[in-house]
C-alpha cells in the first residue's frame, strides 16, 4: 500500500494536518499567524545548511525554525515592535537562505520542492519523520493543553493558577518548530502559515469549546489533504497549493454557515 | 496568621519604579479595599501577590495552604477562542460540575453554564469571573475593578454578592476599586496608594487623612458622610484641613503631598 505515491502522499498530508490543528489554535487565539510565517521563512536557511553540511533536512529547519522562534520571543520582550521585528527577522532569513542555497555547487537543488513542498515524492522514510514529529507535538499540546488555554486567555490568570505563561510560551514555540520542519518537504514554506491557520480558522464557527475546535480543525485539515490531492490528481495542478485551495474553500463555506446561522 | 504577608515591596518595570517600601498583611476573613489614582501602582500591587510579577526588592509571603482566588482587571476574550462558562470555570485543573454549579449560583449566576464566553454581558462576565475566581473555594478572594463597565446598580448588587460570599465562605477579600461610597461602607480597612502606601486605616481615618483628600479631593467626603453621619469633623464643607488628624494613620517619613508620586 504505502508503495503509491498517492497513498504516501495523503498519509504525509495527514500526519501534517493532524499536528498542525491544536498548534494552529493556539495561533490563531494568540494572534501568533505572523510569527508562524517567520518561524517557516526562517526554515529556508535551515534547509540550506542541511544542505551544505549533509545533515537531514529535518534537523536543519528544525534548528534554524526553533533558533528564529527564540529570538524572536527574546526580543519581543525587550520592546521592539512585534510586526517590524518579524518582518526583518523572516524575510532576512529567507534571502540569506535563498543566497546561500545558491553557494553550494554539486548538489541539484530543487528550491520550488522547498518553497511549495512536494508532497508527491514522500518516501516511507519522510513518512516516519512527519508522523514521529506530528505524535511528538500532539503529545506535547496534548500535555500542556490546559496550561496552554489558561495562558491564552490571561497571562495574570495564569500565574494566579501557579502557571508560568513564558514557559508555556517556550512549548508553543518548539511544537511550532518541529511543525514546520515537519511540514516543508510537505506544503513548503510558503504554505505552512497556511496548514496551520486555515483550518483551525474554518473550524471555529462550527465549535463551542476549544477542544472542539481542535477536532474540527484536524478533520478540516485532512479533508483538504485528501480533496486536495484528489484534485491535483484531476486536473494536474500543484498539489500542495491544491490543498490549501480546498482548505481555503472549506474556511469560506463554514464562515457562509455562521452567517447564515445568526 | 495573614494570608499575605507584603514586606518591603518594591516594583520595576525596566527602569521605572511603580512601588516602592510597601508592607501590607491580609488578615483572614477581613474587607480591605485599596484607593488610589490611575497609574498609582494598584493593580502592580496585586499582580506582586500572585507572582505575576517579581519584587525588585521586599518580599511577599503567603501563609500555608493559602488558596487565592483572583479577578483580574481587564480580560478579553478572543473572538476567535470559543469557550463555554463551564469549560472555562475547569481551567485549568478541573472541577466537578456540582463544584461549577455552586460557584456560578455563589456568583448570582446559575444559568449560563453552557453560555459562551464571548456573548455574556459586561455585568455576567464580571460574575463569571467571580466564579472562576470562588471556584477553588479561595481563602483570600483579589479583585482588580471588578465592577468596571457595570452601571451603578449592577456594581452594587456586584459587592452585595461579594458581602453575602464573604458571609458564606469567610474568605478575605483584597478589592481594588474606585467607587469611594462602595469602598467606605463595605471596607474593614482601606489602603490609599499612590507609589507607596499614603494612608492606610478603617474607612473613617483614611478619609479623613490629608494624604487622602489631597489625591481625592474634599468632595469625597461626601462619601463618608454617608458611610458614618457622626462622624466628628466637618469634612463635607469643602474648606482645608491642613492639620494633623488625631486618628491619622502613622506614615513614618512620607511626604504628606502624595500626588507628587512616589519617590
Ligand atoms: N507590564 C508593564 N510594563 C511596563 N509598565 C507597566 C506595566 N504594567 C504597568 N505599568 C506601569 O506601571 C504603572 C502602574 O500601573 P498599575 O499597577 O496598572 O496602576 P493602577 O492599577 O493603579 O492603575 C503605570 O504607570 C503603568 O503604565
Ligand atoms: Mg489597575
Amino acid at each position: 500500500m504505502l508503495d503509491d505515491f498517492m497513498v504516501r502522499a495523503a498519509l504525509a498530508g495527514a500526519g501534517v494536518a493532524i499536528a498542525a490543528a491544536p498548534l494552529g489554535c493556539f495561533v490563531v487565539w494568540r494572534r501568533m499567524a505572523y510569527f508562524g510565517d517567520a518561524t517557516a521563512h526562517a526554515a529556508i536557511l535551515g534547509v540550506a545548511m542541511s544542505l551544505a553540511f549533509s545533515m537531514s533536512i529535518f534537523i536543519g529547519s528544525m534548528t534554524v525554525a526553533l533558533m528564529m522562534a527564540l529570538t524572536v520571543s527574546v526580543l519581543s520582550g525587550r520592546g521592539y515592535a512585534m510586526d517590524t521585528l518579524l518582518g526583518v527577522l523572516a524575510h532576512s532569513a529567507l534571502a540569506f537562505g535563498l543566497v546561500a542555497v545558491s553557494f553550494i555547487t554539486g548538489v541539484r537543488i530543487d528550491l520550488m520542492a522547498y518553497l511549495f513542498g512536494d508532497i508527491l515524492a514522500v518516501t516511507r522514510g519522510d513518512l516516519a519523520v512527519i508522523w514521529g514529529g506530528a505524535a511528538i507535538v500532539v503529545a506535547l499540546i496534548g500535555w500542556r493543553w490546559s496550561a496552554l488555554l489558561t495562558a491564552t486567555l490571561n497571562e495574570d490568570l495564569a500565574y494566579a493558577s501557579g502557571i508560568n505563561p513564558k514557559r508555556e510560551q517556550l512549548v508553543l514555540t518548539f511544537a511550532l518548530a518541529i511543525t514546520v520542519a515537519v511540514a516543508i518537504k510537505v506544503v513548503g514554506v510558503l504554505l505552512i502559515a497556511a496548514m496551520l491557520i486555515i483550518p483551525a480558522a474554518a473550524g471555529r464557527p462550527l465549535s463551542r469549546t476549544p477542544e472542539g475546535m481542535a477536532i474540527a480543525a484536524g478533520a478540516i485539515g485532512i479533508f483538504s489533504v485528501i480533496a486536495g490531492l484528489r484534485a491535483a490528481y484531476e486536473f494536474d495542478t500543484p498539489a500542495g497549493p491544491s490543498i490549501v485551495c480546498v482548505a481555503a474553500l472549506t474556511f469560506l463555506l463554514t464562515s457562509v454557515f455562521r452567517n447564515v446561522r445568526a | 496568621m495573614s494570608l499575605v504577608d507584603v514586606e518591603g515591596l518594591s516594583v520595576r518595570y525596566g527602569a521605572r519604579t511603580v512601588l516602592s517600601n510597601v508592607s501590607l498583611r491580609i488578615e483572614p476573613g477581613e474587607i480591605v479595599t485599596i484607593v488610589g489614582p490611575n497609574g498609582s501602582g494598584k493593580t502592580s500591587m496585586l499582580r506582586a501577590i500572585i507572582g505575576a510579577v517579581k519584587p525588585y526588592r521586599g518580599r511577599v509571603t503567603q501563609g500555608r495552604d493559602v488558596t487565592i482566588g483572583y479577578v483580574p482587571q481587564k480580560l478579553h476574550i478572543d473572538e476567535t477562542l470559543p469557550i463555554t462558562v463551564s469549560r472555562f470555570l475547569k481551567l485549568p485543573s478541573g472541577a466537578a460540575a456540582l463544584d461549577i454549579e455552586h460557584a456560578l449560583a455563589q456568583a448570582g449566576v446559575p444559568d449560563l453554564v453552557n453560555a459562551q464566553l464571548s456573548q455574556l454581558s459586561g455585568g455576567q462576565f464580571q460574575r463569571v469571573l467571580l466564579a472562576r475566581a470562588l471556584i477553588k473555594k479561595p481563602d483570600l478572594l483579589l479583585l482588580d475593578e471588578a465592577t468596571q463597565g457595570l452601571d451603578q446598580r449592577g456594581s452594587a448588587s456586584f459587592y452585595q454578592q461579594i458581602e453575602s460570599v464573604r458571609q458564606e465562605t469567610g474568605c478575605a477579600v483584597l478589592m481594588i476599586s474606585h467607587e469611594l461610597h462602595v469602598v467606605m461602607s463595605a471596607s474593614d480597612r482601606v489602603i490609599c496608594l499612590n507609589g507607596h502606601v499614603c494612608c492606610e486605616g478603617t474607612p473613617a481615618v483614611v478619609a479623613s487623612a490629608p494624604e487622602y483628600r489631597a489625591l481625592f479631593g474634599t468632595g469625597t467626603g461626601g462619601a463618608l458622610a454617608l458611610y458614618r453621619h457622626e462622624h466628628d469633623h466637618g469634612h463635607d464643607h469643602g474648606h482645608d484641613h491642613d492639620h494633623t488628624h488625631g486618628q491619622t494613620h502613622d506614615h513614618g517619613d512620607h511626604n504628606h503631598d502624595c500626588s507628587e508620586g512616589s519617590d
